[in-house]
């Protein structure tokens, strides 16, 4: 996979190639299978993630009985007219809950990058295909932007919460959502990198504090966040604003960052909300074997 | 790395180390075995014992050892299914000392009565690593095709093994060697980039000072 987002934006002006087909050539060739084959699975990624959006079940509730059954309570205020938001970015919200509490309770999803994290794109992707009507090869060429630039985020900094803090699990699942859309908008390369850099600014530093250890609170509501934030980065893009600090400098202060914050704010549960009196007594009451 | 490392898997949730992890570590146990898992005791520790009942650690340990796969909704109900599958286990927490903190050890006993004794840690991601086996250190992934075989700390075990490989024509990945004592129980595993066939690892388990032979096929033959 790319280390940098230079390098993409300089192969597509070289080649004319679009970001996409510069990730899944790569992918063909790291595991020799044909550009057909390679489509067909990043396929089933997105279909995966539409199967696991219907199958929501808004009667579950989690083990630990954290998390559950809010997905429906965004459901009924959005059928009602009664959010701020409206209704195009309560789809968004709606579902990016929903994927987290089904992740929370043992269903089927698709990590992306990770189980933690696994709301966000879906959110993203399935609100819009639905607003818009997009074929499904576009949402799947915009799921390889995606990858492309999870693929650097990974190499430059980290997708995991015990390495990075939250800003690599949820702050790289909405970098990586911004990039797609901003593809779907019509963005070349350099509006892809500027889109998921802005996304990442603000999710910098970003803890992973969960509580009780749990993939739960606040894991849960933040695909809220990296959701709504993607899209918003990415109609900043669209509009023709750039990040002042380039893409790949972006991602190397991720990178920093994540080193410097403490062992007790990358998923050990220990800091943060974690560490709260509320936290402490749910983590006591947690039954073990 | 590939895009698919990125976006995936598709696994069931909620925790790739604490759910996806242990149900490879269940599915790897129960192919180490080769056969149904009759018996199971099952022993948490460190993070798997803290927060293991509420990432559903427990029920993907026992889909991975009826051999559902991570993505399996059925993992959700795995102990139902153990029940009608007549698999019994317990489970309780241990400390094993200075190991990872998602490690588990397992004492299985098979359908044809084979048992074996397993410790492994879910070290990120959803991999794993089988770090002992029958109470001897290994390390490996349950990624290739694997080769355990415990024999005596003699001369010319290593030689049968690769020698049994080359005549295959089977190429190794990785290969470790380790030792309780000298002259005492010795382990040899190897990591291999084509199947072994069953004839050569029966070949293997008959000759002098080979103890056991276990094999991890990527198949699941159970």
């Amino acid at each position: 996979m790319y280390q940098s987002f230079q390098q993409i934006i300089e192969i597509e002006k070289n080649t004319g190639k679009s970001f996409w087909e510069i990730v899944r050539d790569d992918d063909c060739k790291e595991m020799e299978i044909t550009p057909e084959d390679a489509f067909q699975k990043m396929t089933e990624m997105y279909e995966a993630m539409r199967s696991a959006d219907s199958s929501y079940d808004p009667t579950l509730s989690s083990a630990s009985g954290l998390v559950g059954r809010d997905g429906e309570k965004v459901a009924a205020a959005r059928r009602n007219g009664t959010l701020l938001s409206g209704s195009f970015l309560g789809l968004i919200m709606e579902k990016a809950i929903k994927m987290g509490e089904s992740n929370a309770c043992m269903k089927r999803i698709v990590a992306a990058p990770t189980a933690g994290s696994c709301g966000v794109i879906p959110a993203v992707f399935l609100s819009l295909q639905e607003e818009k009507k997009y074929p499904v090869e576009e949402m799947v060429k915009a799921l390889y932007v995606s990858a492309g630039i999870g693929g650097i985020i990974a190499q430059r900094a980290s997708v995991s919460g015990a390495a990075g803090g939250c800003q690599a699990e949820i702050g790289a699942a909405s970098a990586m959502a911004a990039g797609g859309v901003a593809f779907l908008l019509g963005g070349d390369a350099e509006a892809i990198s500027h889109a998921a850099a802005m996304a990442m600014k603000n999710l910098l530093g970003l803890a992973c504090d969960p509580v009780a250890g749990l993939v739960e609170v606040p894991c849960v509501k933040r695909n809220v966040i990296g959701a709504v934030n993607a899209l918003t980065s990415a109609d900043l893009a669209g509009a023709g604003i750039r990040s002042r600090i380039p893409p790949d400098e972006v991602f190397d202060a991720m990178r920093n960052v994540g080193r410097m914050l403490p062992e007790d704010l990358k998923e050990t549960g220990k800091g943060g909300l974690a560490a709260t009196p509320t936290g402490i007594a749910f983590r006591n009451n947690l039954k073990t074997f | 790395m590939n895009s698919f490392d990125i976006i995936g898997p598709v696994m069931v949730g909620p925790s790739s180390s604490h759910t996806a992890g242990a149900a490879k570590i269940g599915n790897i146990a129960r192919k180490l075995l080769g056969t149904p898992v009759q018996d199971a005791d099952i022993y948490f520790h460190g993070s798997f014992l803290a927060t293991g009942k509420g990432h559903g650690t427990d029920k993907a340990l026992i889909a991975g050892l009826l051999g559902f796969p991570v993505d399996d909704p059925r993992i959700a109900d795995s102990f139902r299914y153990a029940e009608e599958n007549g698999m019994k286990y317990r489970m309780s927490g241990i400390d094993l000392g200075d190991v990872h903190p998602n490690s588990v050890k397992l004492i299985l006993t098979g359908t044809n009565g084979r048992k074996m004794e397993m410790v492994a840690a879910s070290v990120g991601g959803g991999a794993i690593q089988v770090t002992e086996i029958d109470g001897l250190a290994t390390n490996f992934s349950g990624d290739y095709p694997t080769l355990v075989v415990s024999n005596l700390d003699q001369p010319g075990h290593i030689t049968e093994i690769t020698s049994m490989l080359s005549h295959k024509s089977i190429n190794i990945a990785t290969m470790q060697v380790y030792r309780s004592s000298k002259g005492g129980h010795a382990v040899i595993v190897v990591e291999c980039d084509q199947e072994v066939p069953e004839t050569a690892i029966r070949w293997l388990a008959h000759l002098e000072g080979i103890l056991n032979v276990t094999y991890l096929g990527l198949k699941d033959k159970a």
